[in-house]
């Protein structure tokens, strides 16, 4: 047997001129990068174990050390050292390659080629300084039109939505409709809501509204479970989205009972593993989320691993300790749009009506479709996760190569919800890779009501995208259950970067919708005319319903 | 005692009332005509009865946290899903995903269940979930399971032969991704049938208490003669081990 073949992905560089022999790269390194040998006196590193997270980069006092890619492979345009590294990798130990974070390959970046508009005298700029200018969204299905109050408890007729559209439309055609439809064809019902009288009482209208929550910027923490992310860390982003008044999402690892001063901002997710889920639970958080897929890892389940269960994971969860915490891939009780529906009316039973309820799925080929059913199956608010988004813990070979950019999903969903007439009873949200304000205000004129952000959220309190996530070792204090790792996270400190983050985010939003002359985030969702491509081919331009740079209006 | 007429309610009245009474007060309930209303009990947190005549439809006491349901007849599917404590006792048949991701409190079914019966049942320090199945149990039963008891009875049917390279009481993939809790199937543990995951003993009733007890908890409540079941041999399965899939994972790095 050869050696391993495997080399060093990075190298460590320490100045020695610059170093004082501190230690405190030997403590920052949740690798065990450092070591001091005490036999020799001198600081050495194990370059192997490096996974260039930095963290000793920015701790260093002196600035001694730097991190340098390890040129070890002779350099090949097609076996490229990733695919090498994996190869070589899995030759040694089998196996299924781990990784965290979201797919960083080379894939088109939409969002890099579409440029927004602005307003030049014809139709003047507003400006944000002096004029207010709108941010404010309700998440939550909408009434399509005025209910009486009559008919039921909170406006949606006894019979919900009907899962089929009209007459002329035959429900299995319409699964399979082409965005194109036919003329006359296109009448689609939407239950005893549409047909419904509009009652008109002593001059007001009688209409009760479907249970809604108020988000004061349209950017909502996505969903990171305790177990995947430490609690300091969730600590850190509930604290600034009470803060900022929007919501961030427990994902699927129960509710630790420190987060109940900030149920009021919670989304409680409900996924096939089913952890923490109980009526307090559901009952705690003001939106339940059914997290069918995610876009890190379509298709596949969760799994934290049992070493990662310690006691009060455990607790949270409802397993014992040392147990792995298996989510399977697909729900067991939902094999079909109609068990979705189950589920969806088990948690709107389970709550008296009184919670939106969330359906989040992962940007895949069909998406337009599978959205228009959950839609139809009673989703008050769809998710959907694109490509780039972020996970704990997924397969490489599933996190690179499966799934559909944001950009085009979002574009596709939207398209096909409004030529089914579903697009203004459901709340859109986009997530998977929103990195600035401008990919948020092109994601929301792409179809969007508000963008969800983990990644970018995580990159405020550190990350320095290493993607180990899934070992538990994160430098960063993050990704961890280390209590020596966890605690450099302070939550008073995290949430502060997170709200400053989206304070910048909100005045740079309405920068962007003041120069287009657009006061208010609804106007500004599916506002496609702002958008205009560069560098796509005609196709692209299509999928994304965006015109050509230098089209005029 | 109160009584609901649930014939030709929507399942949103039926249970809005359910509720209504509750709050009110009323610790039992009896729902008379019930034909295929959903839902029914999901996500009651009260100590209360309910008593259904008639076919409870899907999603019976779902995500419920303390009741106690008994229905005079069958059940649909996912009898307490995501159930968190209480009892359902179910006096006929049941559909599929019974107990589904279910965290406490027990199931009875006294006649056959469906198929993927409680897959992904789970326990912890301060419960322990339960299903006994009076008669049979489709595919998949136990799937994924982390906890809690699941036992099979196989009361109803011709009864096993034990020559035969068949355990008519349960279907196929006994037990895939286990990795907690206990299996008792009666009879034989047919390879074919059952998960490589897992540890298959035999064991009778009296060897073994936590069997007995639950069969005697069968037996007292649907008020059977049982006592011919302490006599047959029990498959147990359990994990060997609490990480069924770890090996699957490159670890190197």
């Amino acid at each position: 047997m050869p050696r391993s073949l495997m080399q060093p992905e990075f190298l460590v560089q320490r100045d020695k001129e610059r170093c004082i022999e501190c230690k405190t790269c030997v403590r920052q390194c949740g690798f065990g990068v450092h070591e001091y040998e005490e036999a020799r006196g001198v600081l050495v590193s194990n370059d192997s174990e490096c996974v260039s997270c930095r963290r000793c980069v920015v701790f260093c006092p002196t600035g001694a050390l730097q991190i340098k890619k390890n040129e070890a492979y002779r350099e090949n345009s097609y076996w490229t050292e990733d695919r090498l590294r994996d190869l070589r990798r899995q030759a040694e130990f089998g196996g299924t390659l781990l990784t965290g974070m979201g797919c960083d390959r080379t894939y088109p970046i939409y969002f890099d080629h579409i440029l927004l508009n602005a307003s030049q005298v014809t139709n003047p700029p507003i400006d944000p300084l002096r004029e207010p200018i709108e941010t404010r969204v309700y998440i939550g299905r909408r009434p399509e039109k005025p209910v009486p109050a009559s008919a039921s408890g909170c406006g949606i007729p006894l019979t919900g939505m009907p899962m089929q559209v009209s007459a002329e439309v035959p429900a299995a055609v319409s699964a399979e409709m082409p965005c194109e439809m036919p003329k006359g064809a296109a009448t689609v019902e939407l239950g005893e809501m549409a047909k419904g009288p509009t009652t008109v009482e002593s001059g007001e209208m009688a209409t009760e509204m479907p249970p809604a929550v108020k988000l004061e910027i349209p950017v909502i923490f996505s969903a990171m479970s305790f177990g995947s992310i430490s609690k300091n860390a969730i600590l850190s982003i509930a604290r600034a989205a009470a803060s900022l008044g929007t919501m961030f999402n427990t994902g699927e690892g129960g509710m630790h009972r420190d987060l109940e001063p900030y149920k009021d901002h919670m989304i409680v997710q409900v996924a096939s593993g089913r952890f923490g889920v109980d009526p307090s639970y559901l009952n705690a958080g003001r939106i339940i989320e059914i997290k069918i897929g995610q876009g890190a890892k379509p298709g596949i389940g969760g799994h934290l691993p049992g070493e990662k269960v310690g006691e009060e994971i455990a607790l949270t969860r409802g397993i014992p300790r040392g147990s792995d915490a298996i989510s399977p891939a697909p729900h067991h009780d939902i094999y079909s749009i109609e068990d979705l529906r189950q589920l969806i009316y088990t948690a709107k039973e389970a709550t008296e009506y009184r919670k939106p309820v969330s359906v989040k799925i992962a940007a895949v080929h069909n998406v337009a479709a599978i959205a228009s059913g959950a839609a139809r199956a009673g989703a008050d608010i769809i998710a959907v996760d694109g490509l780039r988004g972020g996970t704990g813990a997924a397969p490489k070979m599933i996190r690179d190569n499966v799934g559909l950019p944001i950009e085009l999903a979002i574009s596709a969903v939207d398209r096909r919800l409004r030529r089914e007439g579903l697009r203004e009873k459901v709340f859109l949200i986009a997530g998977g890779g929103i990195r600035c304000s401008a990919d948020l205000a092109k994601i929301i004129c792409l179809g969007a009501d508000a963008a969800y952000i983990g990644t970018a959220a995580l990159l405020a309190l550190g990350c320095h995208l290493c993607h180990k996530c899934y070992t538990g070792n994160c430098s960063w204090g993050i990704a961890t259950q280390n209590p020596y790792l966890t605690r450099r996270i302070n939550p008073e400190l995290g949430s502060q970067r997170l709200i400053n983050l989206l304070t910048a985010w909100s005045h740079e939003l309405k920068e962007i919708m003041g120069a287009m002359g657009i006061n208010a985030i609804e106007s500004l969702r599916g506002n496609r005319l702002q958008l205009r491509g560069v560098g796509l081919p005609e196709n692209e331009l299509r999928e994304l319903e965006i015109k050509q740079a230098g089209e005029a209006m | 005692m109160e009584i609901i007429e649930g014939r030709n309610l929507h399942y949103r009245e039926l249970n809005q009332r359910v509720r209504g009474l509750l709050a009110n007060g009323a610790d039992r309930l009896v729902l008379r005509g019930v034909n295929g209303q959903r839902y029914i009990g999901a996500g009651l947190t009260d100590q209360a009865c309910l008593e259904i005549e008639g076919t409870a439809g899907n999603n019976l006491g779902a995500m419920m946290n303390g009741p106690s349901v008994s229905v005079a007849g069958n059940a649909q599917d996912g009898v307490g899903n995501t159930m968190f404590s209480g009892k359902i006792a179910v006096w006929g048949r049941a559909g599929d995903i019974v107990g589904y991701g279910m965290r406490g409190g027990t199931i009875l079914i006294r006649g056959d269940a469906g198929w993927r019966i409680g897959i992904h049942m789970k326990s912890s320090a301060d419960r322990h979930p339960v299903i006994i199945i009076g008669g049979t149990a489709g595919g998949f039963l136990g799937e994924y399971m982390a906890g809690g008891t699941i036992v099979v009875l196989g009361m109803t049917g011709d009864g096993i032969n034990p020559t035969d390279t068949v355990n008519p009481l349960v279907g196929n993939y006994v037990a895939s991704g286990m990795h907690g809790g206990t299996i008792f199937v009666r009879g034989t543990a047919p390879q074919w049938q059952i998960s490589n995951q897992v540890r298959v003993e035999f064991v009778k009733p009296a060897q073994c208490g936590e069997l007995l007890l639950r069969i005697r908890e069968f037996a007292d409540e649907f008020g059977l003669d049982c006592s011919g079941l302490l006599q047959e041999t029990f498959a147990r399965i359990t994990p060997l081990g609490v990480r069924p899939y770890a090996h699957l994972y490159d670890h190197s790095a």
